[in-house]
This record gives C-alpha cells, sequence and structure tokens, in this order.
C-alpha cells in the first residue's frame, strides 16, 4: 500500500467532527491568529496565518459537509481540493508550524486552530505530503523505535555510565515498581544527565521505580506527522510494557510531545483506558517537594529565566510546578515577558525540528525568543524539553549569544540536599 | 352684456373692494405666493368670468362635499365655492333626475374645453361597472363622457384620487382611481378622507387666478398643501425625536401629549396639511386631539394593517411560516446528518492498515 | 411597485419569508455541525482545572495577552460596532415596538437621541474596520466575497435605519421600506456564511474551552 490523495482525503472526512465544523463555521477571518503565531510574527508572511494553515480542511468540510456547500459544488461554483494544494499546503500546515497552541488561546470565536492542524496532518500524511524528514522520523520510530534510531545497546551504555557518575543503581523491568519511567531519544543521545538527575532524586525520596527495555521512547513521531495508527503503536508500545510490569504510574520525560502524546491523546489513540496514571517529570518533582520527601540545599546564583515548553505548559498544564521548583533552587529567576500558557513557542516542536526543509523558518521564528531574552538580563535559560533545549542551542550559537541552556529536572537534582541521601 | 366676473358677483353680494382685496390676500398667501402678487391675484380675479364647475359623484360617501360645505360662518372657502359656476353637482344643485342631467350637457356643451371637471367617489370597473351607475350610466361612462371636453380634472378626496376606501381589499368592485381611466387631460389630486376644505378651495382659487394646475408633486397633489409630510410639521415631534411615546390611550404619556408613534400614527409616511392647516378652521386635527394619523390622504391608506400598529411594526404572521421554516430545517439537518454520517463511515470502512511505507507515494 | 405596496410587502409577507429562511437556515447548521459528533475523550480530565468551558464562553470576548496593543483597531472596534449593533437594534424604542409585535414582549428602551448618536458611531466604526480589513495584509490575505458582502449586510440595515429616522435623502416611506428590506436581507445570510458566528462562536468556545479546561488550562 501507499499513500494516495484518495486515502488523504478520506482520512480528513473521518476527522472532521462536530468542533471542527463548528470552528470553521465561526470563523470571521479577523486575523489575530496570526499575531499570536511565531512563525507568521517573525516573517511577515500572511500564508502562515494559522487558519490559513488548514484552508483545504475547510473547504472538504463545506463542499461535502453542509447543504450549502454541497449545492454549490453540484452549481460548479466551487473547486474541490487538489493533490497539488495538499502539496502546496504541506509547507504551511509542517514547516511553519509546531502545534504550539497559542492560535487556540488566542482566538476570539474560540476556534481550536491546533486540533485543525492535528487532524489536517491526518490527511496530509496519508496524501504522501509530509516532509521527508518527519517520514524518516516516523518510519525509524516504528521500525527501530526510535526516531533518531537509538536503539536498545545505546541506552544501556548510557544507563551503564549514569549508573557509574551518580554510584546509584538504575533499575530495569522491575516487575510491581511504583512508577515506570519513559526517556526520549533527545535525552538519551543528548541530555543523558536527565537519567542520572531521576536516580538521584528517586533515591533521595525512596521512589520504587523502573525502566522498561521493552518500552524507552516516549517520544512519539506518529503524533507529530499525524497519523493515528502509526502513533497509537508507539503507546501502545509503552502501556503493554507499563501494564506488564503493573506499575502504577508512568512517568513522561522532559519532551513535550510525548507527555502530551501519552497523557491526553494516548487513550483514545488505543480506544481505552489506561490501568496507570501518567504524570510528567515536573509534576512528580513538584509533589516529591511538597510532600517533603525531596529537600534542597543552595540555590543557582545565575540570573535565569524559565521556558515553558508547549505540550507541557499551555497544552499540559503544567505551569505552576516548575515554578515552584525553581522557588527552591534559583536565587535569580525572572519570568519571561510572556509567560506560563502565554509564554512563546522555540518554534522546534510538532515536528519542524525533524523537518529539514524547514531549518531557516524554524531559526527565523525563534528571534521571538531571542526578543524575550533581550528583555531580560540573564545568562541561563531553564526548561523541561530536550527538543526546546536543542532548538534553544542551535538557534543561540547561530544569534551568536552568550546564554546556556539547562534541564530542569537535572537543576534540581544538582540542588538535593546531600545530608539527606541514604547511602545503601 | 352681463359682467359674469368674479369681482361684479362678490360685489353683487355685498362684498367691498376692501373686502375683495383681504380676500385676495388671504388666497395668495393660502397658496403660498409671495405677497407681491397679491396685485396680480386682485387683478385676474377681478376679470375672471366664473367658471363652470361639473362636479360627478361616484363610489363615494358624500364626505367630501360635507368637509367643504360644512364651514359655519362666512369665509374664504365659502367665497371661492360661490365664486365658481356649479352647475352639476348631485347633492347640492337644485334640479334632479332628467333634469339634472339636461343641465349637465348643456353646461358640456356651452363651455367645451373650458369647464372645470371636479370628481369624488371612486370608478367601479368590475364587472362593466355596474356597481355604481347614474341615471342608467355607468360610472366609468359618465366619467369619460364628461372628461372629454373638460379643461381640467380635480380628484377631491382619496377615493378619486387614489380609490380609498371601496379600493381597499379585497376591492369587491374593481374600484379604480380616475386617473387610471382619464389619461389625457391635466389632473389635480386632492386627497384626504375627507380633504382639508382650503385645499380644495386653494386648488380652485389657484385656477381661478391663473387658469393653470398649481405646482404638483409625484402623485399630482399641490405642494402647497401635500408638500409636507404631518411628522415633518407635527407640533409632537419632539417627542418622537425623544424617544418619548405615549404607550396607550389615556396613559400618562398620552395626557402629557406624547408622540403617538406606537399608537399607530402615521404621520411620518402621510402627506397632508392637517399639521399646520388643521380642521375647522384650525380648531384641532386628530393628533392634537389624541389619536394617531390613520394616513387618509395616501394611496392604499385601509391597507397599512391595524391603525393601532406603528406603521414599522411587522404584520406577520411569523408562527406559520417559521414553524414550516423550522420542520423544513429538521429535515434538512437530517438528511444531512444522514449524508454526513454515511460519508464518514465510508471513509472508515475504506480505512486500511498504516505501515510507514503509507507515508510515500 | 409604489412606495406603500413595497412597505407593505416588507413588513408582511417579506418579512415572514426572509425570518422563515433564517430559522431553517438556524436548525439546519446546528444539525450539520453537532451531526459530525465528537469522540469522548477517554483520556481522563485533569481533576482540578482553572478552566471551564462554560465560562470560556464569555471570557473568550477579553483581548487576548498582549495582543490589544498588537491589534486595537480590532479589538476596541468589534466592541463598540458589536455594542452599538445591540443596542441600536435592541435598545431604540421603535425596534423595541417592532419585537413586541413579532414575539409578544418588550423592554424598556434608551432615549432616542443616544440611539442616534450610537448609530453614527457604529456606522463610522465599521467603516474603519473595513479599512483595517483591506490595508492589513494578512485580513485582505484571509478576506473574502463572504467577509465584504457580511460587512455590506451588516451595515445596511444601520444606515438605512438612521436615513430613515432622519428622513434623509428619500421619502420616509421608501427608506423606511429600504430598511426593513436590507434587515430581510441580513436575516435570510445569517445563518450561513460567516454572520453564522452569532450562535456558532458558542459552540467552538465550548469545545476550545473543553479541551483546554481537562488540560488544565484557563482559556
Amino acid at each position: 500500500m501507499s499513500a494516495s490523495f484518495e486515502r488523504g482525503v478520506d482520512a480528513i472526512r473521518q476527522a472532521i467532527d462536530a468542533p471542527i465544523a463548528s470552528y470553521f463555521a465561526s470563523c470571521v477571518h479577523c486575523g489575530l491568529c496570526a499575531d499570536a503565531c511565531l512563525f507568521y510574527t517573525e516573517t511577515g508572511d500572511p500564508r502562515y496565518t494559522p487558519i490559513n494553515k488548514v484552508e483545504p480542511m475547510k473547504r472538504i468540510w463545506r463542499q461535502e459537509f453542509t447543504l450549502l456547500g454541497r449545492i454549490t459544488r453540484l452549481l460548479g461554483l466551487v473547486q474541490p481540493v487538489t493533490d497539488e494544494e495538499l502539496a502546496e499546503w504541506s509547507r504551511l500546515t509542517y514547516d511553519a508550524c509546531s502545534m504550539c497552541g497559542r492560535c487556540s488561546l488566542v482566538c476570539p470565536v474560540g476556534n481550536d486552530i491546533t486540533y485543525m492542524i492535528r487532524k489536517f496532518r491526518e490527511g496530509l500524511s496519508l496524501a504522501g505530503h509530509a516532509p521527508p524528514g518527519v517520514i524518516d522520523a516516523t518510519r525509524r520510530t516504528i521500525e527501530l523505535g526510535s526516531p533518531m534510531g537509538v536503539k536498545l545497546q545505546t541506552l544501556m551504555a548510557q544507563i551503564k555510565r549514569q549508573e557509574a557518575e551518580t554510584g546509584l543503581e538504575i533499575p530495569l523491568d522491575k516487575v510491581g515498581a511504583d512508577y515506570l519511567a519513559l526517556l526520549s531519544s533527545m535525552e538519551i543521545v543528548n541530555y543523558p544527565e536527565y537519567l542520572g538527575a531521576l536516580a538521584r532524586v528517586f533515591h533521595q525520596a525512596g521512589v520504587s521505580w523502573t525502566l522498561s527495555t521493552d518500552a524507552y521512547e516516549a517520544t512519539n513521531s506518529g503524533i507529530q506527522i499525524g497519523q493515528s495508527d502509526l502513533a497509537a503503536k508507539v503507546v501502545q508500545r509503552i502501556v503493554d510494557a507499563a501494564e506488564k510490569l503493573g506499575v502504577k504510574t508512568v512517568i513522561s520525560p522532559e519532551c513535550g510531545h510525548a507527555f502530551m502524546a501519552l497523557r491526553f491523546e494516548g487513550p483514545n489513540l488505543i480506544g481505552r483506558r489506561y490501568k496507570f496514571d501518567v504524570v510528567h517529570i515536573l509534576e512528580l518533582l513538584d509533589q516529591l517537594r511538597a510532600d517533603g520527601r525531596i529537600r534542597f540545599k543552595g540555590r543557582d546564583p545565575r540570573p535565569l529565566t524559565y521556558h515553558d515548553p508547549c505540550q507541557i505548559a499551555r497544552r499540559g498544564g503544567v505551569i505552576d510546578p516548575p515554578r515552584r521548583l525553581l522557588g527552591e533552587i534559583a536565587e535569580n529567576f525572572q519570568e519571561m515577558h510572556e509567560t506560563g500558557k502565554w509564554n512563546w513557542c522555540c518554534g522546534g516542536g510538532g515536528g519542524v525540528s525533524a523537518n529539514d526543509r524547514a531549518e531557516e523558518l524554524k531559526l527565523k521564528s525563534f528571534k521571538v525568543k531571542k526578543r524575550q531574552l533581550d528583555e531580560l538580563e540573564v545568562t541561563t535559560v531553564v526548561t523541561s524539553c530536550a527538543n526546546c533545549r536543542i532548538t534553544f542551542e542551535e538557534a543561540l550559537e547561530h544569534y551568536n549569544m552568550p546564554v546556556e541552556v539547562i534541564g530542569l529536572a537535572e537543576m534540581v537534582a544538582d540542588h538535593l540536599d546531600a545530608e539527606e541521601v541514604n547511602n545503601d | 352684456m352681463k359682467d359674469d366676473s368674479v369681482l361684479a358677483y362678490l360685489k353683487a353680494r355685498g362684498i367691498s373692494r376692501r373686502g375683495f382685496l383681504k380676500f385676495c390676500a388671504a388666497t395668495t398667501s393660502m397658496m403660498a405666493l409671495p405677497p407681491t402678487m397679491t396685485a396680480a391675484v386682485a387683478q385676474a380675479l377681478a376679470t375672471a368670468q366664473r367658471p363652470s364647475v361639473i362636479w360627478l359623484s361616484f363610489q363615494e360617501c358624500t364626505g367630501c362635499t360635507e368637509s367643504l360645505t360644512r364651514s359655519h360662518s362666512p369665509s374664504i372657502e365659502r367665497l371661492i365655492f360661490d365664486a365658481i359656476s356649479l352647475d352639476y353637482h348631485h347633492t347640492l344643485m337644485a334640479a334632479s333626475g332628467e333634469a339634472a342631467e339636461r343641465a349637465r350637457h348643456e353646461a358640456m356643451e356651452k363651455f367645451h374645453g373650458r369647464y372645470l371637471l371636479l370628481v369624488d367617489g371612486s370608478v367601479p370597473v368590475k364587472d362593466g361597472g355596474v356597481y355604481s351607475t347614474i341615471a342608467g350610466m355607468t360610472n366609468l361612462e359618465m366619467l369619460k363622457e364628461t372628461a372629454a371636453g373638460a379643461a381640467a380634472i380635480i380628484n377631491i378626496g382619496t377615493c378619486a384620487a387614489y380609490g380609498g376606501i371601496p379600493e381597499a381589499r379585497p376591492n369587491p368592485t374593481g374600484a379604480v382611481p380616475v386617473s387610471a381611466i382619464v389619461k389625457d387631460k391635466p389632473i389635480i389630486n386632492v386627497p384626504g378622507c375627507p380633504p382639508i376644505p382650503v385645499a380644495i378651495t386653494g386648488v380652485v382659487a389657484h385656477y381661478l387666478t391663473f387658469g393653470t394646475v398649481p405646482e404638483l408633486d409625484s402623485r399630482q397633489r399641490p405642494t402647497a398643501f401635500y408638500g409636507d409630510t404631518i411628522h415633518d410639521r407635527c407640533y409632537r415631534r419632539p417627542f418622537y425625536d425623544r424617544g418619548l411615546f405615549a404607550e396607550s390611550f389615556d396613559d400618562e404619556g398620552a395626557r402629557k401629549g406624547w408622540c403617538l408613534f406606537k399608537l399607530g400614527c402615521r404621520g411620518p409616511t402621510t402627506h397632508n396639511a392637517c399639521a399646520t392647516t388643521k380642521w375647522n378652521q384650525g380648531t384641532s386635527f386628530p393628533i392634537q386631539s389624541g389619536h394617531g394619523c390613520i394616513g387618509c390622504s395616501e394611496p392604499h391608506f385601509w391597507d397599512t394593517g391595524s391603525f393601532y400598529k406603528a406603521i414599522s411594526v411587522p404584520t406577520g404572521p411569523f408562527a406559520p411560516a417559521a414553524t414550516a421554516a423550522a420542520a423544513a430545517g429538521a429535515v434538512a439537518g437530517g438528511a444531512m446528518m444522514l449524508r454526513n454520517r454515511h460519508a464518514k463511515e465510508k471513509a472508515v470502512e475504506a480505512k486500511q492498515p498504516v505501515s510507514p511505507d503509507d507515508l510515500e507515494k | 411597485m409604489s412606495d406603500v405596496e413595497f412597505l407593505m410587502w416588507v413588513r408582511g409577507p417579506g418579512l415572514v419569508m426572509a425570518f422563515a429562511i433564517f430559522v431553517f437556515g438556524l436548525i439546519l447548521r446546528l444539525i450539520e455541525v453537532y451531526s459530525l459528533g465528537h469522540k469522548p475523550d477517554l483520556a481522563p480530565a485533569r481533576e482540578v482545572t482553572p478552566g471551564s468551558p462554560w465560562r470560556t464562553m464569555f471570557t473568550r470576548s477579553a483581548p487576548a495577552d498582549g495582543l490589544l496593543k498588537k491589534a486595537p483597531v480590532l479589538y476596541i472596534g468589534g466592541y463598540i460596532f458589536h455594542l452599538g449593533l445591540f443596542i441600536t437594534f435592541f435598545l431604540f424604542i421603535p425596534h423595541i415596538e417592532f419585537l413586541r409585535n413579532a414575539i409578544g414582549i418588550g423592554w424598556p428602551g434608551l432615549p432616542t437621541p443616544v440611539v442616534d448618536f450610537v448609530a453614527v458611531i457604529t456606522l463610522l466604526t465599521l467603516v474603519l474596520t473595513l479599512t483595517v480589513r483591506i490595508a492589513d495584509p494578512v485580513k485582505r490575505f484571509l478576506s473574502n466575497a463572504d467577509d465584504y458582502v457580511g460587512w455590506t449586510l451588516t451595515f445596511l440595515p444601520v444606515l438605512t435605519g438612521w436615513m430613515a429616522y432622519h428622513h434623509f435623502m428619500l421619502p420616509y416611506t421608501w427608506m423606511l421600506a429600504i430598511h426593513i428590506f436590507t434587515v430581510m436581507l441580513l436575516l435570510i445570510a445569517l445563518p450561513f456564511g460567516k454572520l453564522g458566528h452569532f450562535f456558532t462562536l458558542f459552540i467552538s468556545r465550548w469545545y476550545n474551552g473543553n479541551n483546554f479546561a481537562r488540560k488544565g488550562v484557563a482559556s
């Protein structure tokens, strides 16, 4: 089987539901969504107006699912959507959108454009118009288990390294543990300290946890390319492992879309509720802090700020926990001007960072983050998403900005009160 | 030769020259002419011959004649009326029967091309016009016959001008205005149900003075009397402008003399002189008495819905059509629902399992 | 057709027909939208959330963070002309009388000179928003016939109503009839294009607010 225009359009038909119909019916072309989208504000290109990115889906809705639309189509007053148009729109819907959700928060008539982008990608992907870079990442996710091609042996090597560095054991496949921790390829390859941080925190807090060799990858490329069946495969892998191990809770790592995929889309993808809860690592860290199971010593003296990863904050509701944690371990924490659910996207999420075609546009869109940082006097940006971290690092280098980026989980681990650590 | 001029006639009735000039001044101002024209009016009237006037009454209630003749003290109207030679009028002439018809034909012959034809009442045309006949002749025939030699036709009252009450729905007699029958003569409409007396006599006075029809609007009404709407000259207008309306008859607003728009006043859409000239020698007019104008000088005034509902409110009824439309909407919606569900189901059925190969063509 | 006959038609069968089409379109659009269904969300909603779909239905009218400064004409102009439309339609005594005759209930209105003033402000603001729609690159890019026709059908009733009240230009009977006719056109178009947002926005805001609320975000 291969991609085809018909399969793509069928996927769009399947995806169009009452919310989407209400959104298209309500849009008054006010253009406010453009003012909320970093891809528009940093380029001035009106085609990047969020609602425009789903225009072909609107035409399909109107021409097929409304009486007036069907009549105008019958009379030849409107043209049906073509494959060429879907190909053209790929550059808008994939390259120029990270599914950050700002447009959905801003629209005066309440349109959830992010939701529509997500559904429109279902059609674009099966029509064969997903960007090549994203297709490759998805293929690797399904066939190899990781979008970056990280195999189990790579993970094992990193586990060994972190065990050596921390002097702690990292449990594997422990049946009956309370928590199953997941990782993202980006962390395994670029930020393996995350794993060590987990070990240190859970050791002090006395948390019973484990990794699983059957399911360690949380990054869900299926969500990013927008193909539900493939996304479901990734989730199912995790669900099977978690339920086999009988854990109470699965911890989503410092990766934005992983959290969105597992916590909010997952049950709908596999068609049933989980037998476990899902939390983001920040939620767990905050809970441990609140329960007094981890205590802190010393504060980071650097002037720093926090970047809210879109899928975790605005689209995931984890906004206060990082701030409470930073409140304990940072001395000079400055909020960005737009903060919390209003913070700006880094521009790399939603498949953009896997999309080589979109490299230039991604760097251009980062100027909004540059502006936010220029307003402050900070040396450091703290965040909780590995993809944001790599996007920041690459862009900061491109713009020659002397700012460093660190992960919050690691920072928390670095400030644990060492006297509290129980050595086995 | 007998001097049949207007002046002579008036003199014979004991009107002094001074009185005559006063009358001319009053006529001039009544016709909204500049005061300098008084001399011309006097000159014209002094030498004008009393014109022959034939007054035909068709489907009418005689209210127009009553309006004109109910002046209860000697007045300008009276004078004008007396200044013409009324050679034929059902109610007012002494003769009747064959003698009356003979008088009409004599006037038509003697003054052919020069007599004034005044008409009140509408003309029925349905079923050959049998619904109103005089001396065995239908109104339609009589009008055509008499109009042929007239110098001009003055339609007195809304019935003759626009069809009036007989023309109101369902118009069983096929009533039409005079202008629907006579197309080749100068026509002046003096509408009203009845018209204000001075509007009638003002037109006649103008004709006497100048021998021409006065300035008319697009409905052939003399602008001197019908140029403004009641609303434009209504003394209650400030209350309309402020939004102070009587809600019901004799409520507080009504007693305070507030605007009667909500009680159905047709002032805004009615052209007449009632608000300025008023009735009964300037005594009052309907609005001043507390009742809204019913628009009696306008065409189709009887068919504009309830007189007690404002002219701008919908006449409806909405419920039947809206219910049918709701049902139709539900049916159309139901059809779309079935179609939409079917389209989605078809898309689901056509769905194949997806592997990474399916992402590329 | 004479002026009186046109007036009698628009306020009689004309309005009845227009209102019927409006009702038809409203019900059709509601069923068209809801019939597409919405799969229940199997992911558990956050138990404690600052968000609420019912609140979003109304709070979404407030300007988004930082955007009032970026798009002041859109927000403030939008508030003004929407409020102006509401006031001129629902709080003008002859209109209240109109509705009282149609639906059986009335309510107090504002003094007519106030409504007159509001109507003028509304007209000017509508012209301003149209200018911005044409001048701003994003809005110009997005706009199509639906937007321009929708603007015109909204503008004309206010304009002709103002002209009728002031007996401006045409004789009152014509002006009143034309005013009611423009309202007919508006009623007919209302449920079908973007103007339908007057009722569909409550649906879209609810779904949006619900989505965010389940995730723990007030929107």
